[in-house]
């Protein structure tokens, strides 16, 4: 088997100890940014969607600032985004570099992705849902519980699934400007060394990573549509 | 002592000057254990006005009374409870569709302090009483119309309310199953005593099961009264239009206005609608002048039903002999309303 790799995969091989380091730093950089932007993203697209005018929890002031933050963050490119975060990082995460350097700049860009996404699947719940929760006796946050969040779960995770997606995509551009994880290993190694089985390695891991998230997601869609 | 009542209640949406008014001054008294119809083609405000009774629409003016608590005057966490005993069911059913059949009817009863085991038992009773006791663990999408619109009369009922509105429930069902959904309502209706509401576009609905009705028209109830009374008697033009399209009666002008061979008269003969507007009157009268008169009548059109247990309607007939105008007389002074359309 070591043999059939170093035939295969020699520089990967070779630099198998790196190599290794970039995987857990991807791993932790999607897991971490992963559960952050599920526990603020989600939040932050119910936001969005019910105080809009003629939503559940209308208000205009709220709407309109997170409307706007959603609009900004979205609209700047994920390599200036960074850029441009630098600083916050190196405020509150103490540093700008490498995984934990990097989880605040790719929070910032999963979480108003993702707050779209919740917002466009909130969307889909039919209004009579809601009425009929409200000629019920339900609240505005019960109806958020009980009517929204569970009956757009399919919805839901279908934008959880597209977020993970451009998260791994992130990562990588984040390894371009210090991050570390597999973009920054395949950049170094493969770009610059001009060592082809690196770049092969880790664009097979990444596509097998997204192939599975994916698969994942499809499977959840699946058995929570009825 | 009426379960609900509504004072003036008139709702506009947008501006007072020129937004528009679904509702304008309301007031309709509604007594316990009633089936009370509101009826009126679309856009004619009977959503808006049903919507009024639990406050899902805020009347703009007006207040809503309902089993002894002004709505209009409650703030927002007290009438979510009020609203617990004012269920409500709908045209398209609105069932949760990632729930259960079993989950669906429990939806009301969270909160409510039963235990799993007694919700379980009481949403079993539900299902039984609405004829679905096999349907627990089934999905909404795999029920037909009918099927959904007994669960969603279960989860009406799931919180014990006094009061069951029905807004358009049988407008997405075929005729059949409109039928059953409606004797459901009744039964329902009889054994619990529960007040329903019931808000239509068709005639036959009122006609099935309703004991009172209110006529909608602009906004405004223009007639009201004992589905009989109403019906029997239409003083609006509205009220007469509807009581067309569940009658023939009318399509006799239409035969008239096209010379057709079946109203040709010859000298002496008449072409008469007769109304049977009160309840003593039968289909005998006819045989009666028939005999007394020596006039030979034949039947055109007829159609009469029975609502609310008295016979309504009338016929179309062809009137000949030589006594025919105190035949005519006689059935007036007997309450049949004569109309002569056409005479030889």
């Amino acid at each position: 088997m070591g043999d059939l790799l170093s035939s295969i995969i020699p520089n990967v091989v070779a630099r198998a100890p790196q190599f290794w380091k970039a995987c857990q730093e991807t791993f932790q950089m999607v897991g971490i940014v992963g559960l952050l932007s599920v526990f603020i993203g989600i939040p932050f697209g119910v936001l969005l969607f019910t105080t809009k005018p003629g939503g559940i929890l209308q208000n205009r002031p709220i709407y309109f600032v997170l409307n706007k933050i959603c609009d900004i963050f979205r609209s700047i490119p994920f390599i200036l985004l960074a850029m441009i975060l630098l600083g916050l990082s190196r405020l509150v995460m103490g540093t700008a570099i490498g995984v934990k350097g990097a989880i605040i700049p790719l929070t910032f860009a999963t979480v108003p992705f993702l707050g779209r996404q919740i917002e466009g699947a909130l969307a889909e719940v039919s209004e009579g849902l809601v009425e009929a929760a409200q000629a019920m006796g339900c609240s505005p946050w019960e109806i958020v519980w009980r009517v929204y969040l569970k009956e757009a779960t399919p919805g839901i995770a279908r934008g959880v699934t597209i977020t993970l997606v451009s998260l791994i995509n992130f990562t990588a551009i984040a390894g371009a400007i210090g991050a570390g994880g597999l973009g920054n290993f395949a950049i170094q190694y493969g770009h610059q060394k001009s060592l082809p089985d690196i770049m092969w390695t880790v664009l097979l891991l990444i596509v097998v990573m997204v192939s599975l998230v994916q698969a994942i997601g499809n499977a959840v869609v699946k058995k929570t549509t009825h | 002592m009426n379960v609900i009542k509504l004072e003036h209640v008139s709702k506009t949406f947008g501006r007072e000057t020129d937004g528009v008014h679904a509702v304008r001054d309301v007031t309709i008294h509604i007594a316990p254990g009633e089936i009370f119809g509101i009826i009126g083609y679309s856009g004619a405000g009977k959503s808006t006005l049903v919507r009024c009774i639990n406050l899902l629409e805020r009347p703009t003016a007006g207040t809503v009374t309902v089993d002894g608590q002004e709505l209009t005057r409650m703030p927002e966490r007290e009438l979510r409870q009020a609203r617990k005993k004012i269920s409500m069911i709908f045209q398209l059913f609105n069932l949760m569709p990632s729930r259960t059949v079993e989950q669906n009817v429990a939806f009301p009863l969270k909160g409510s302090g039963l235990s799993r085991e007694e919700t379980r038992r009481k949403v079993l009773e539900l299902l039984e009483l609405v004829g679905l006791p096999d349907k627990a663990e089934a999905y909404p999408s795999q029920l037909s119309g009918g099927q959904k619109q007994r669960v969603a009369i279960a989860r009406a009922l799931a919180s014990d309310p006094k009061v069951l509105l029905c807004d358009e429930a049988t407008s997405a069902l075929d005729p059949q199953t409109t039928q059953s959904i409606l004797r459901l309502i009744k039964d329902i209706n009889q054994k619990t005593g529960i007040t329903v509401v019931v808000i239509t576009h068709e005639m036959a609905v009122v006609k099935e099961i309703c004991h009172r009705v209110a006529v909608m028209d602009k906004g405004r109830v223009v007639e009201e009264g004992s589905v009989f009374e109403v019906f029997s008697n239409p003083q609006q033009p509205v009220t007469r239009s509807f009581i067309a399209t569940t009658s023939n009666l009318g399509k006799i002008e239409e035969l008239i206005a096209a010379n057709d061979p079946i109203v040709a008269v010859k000298p002496g003969e008449i072409v008469a609608r007769l109304n049977y507007g009160q309840s003593n009157v039968s289909e005998a009268a006819i045989s009666e002048v028939s005999r007394r008169f020596n006039v030979d009548v034949s039947i055109i059109f007829s159609n009469t039903e029975i609502l609310d247990g008295q016979p309504l309607g009338g016929l179309v007939a062809l009137i000949s002999g030589d006594k025919v105008g105190e035949a005519i007389g006689y059935l007036s002074e007997k309450n049949v309303m004569v109309e002569v359309l056409k005479r030889g």
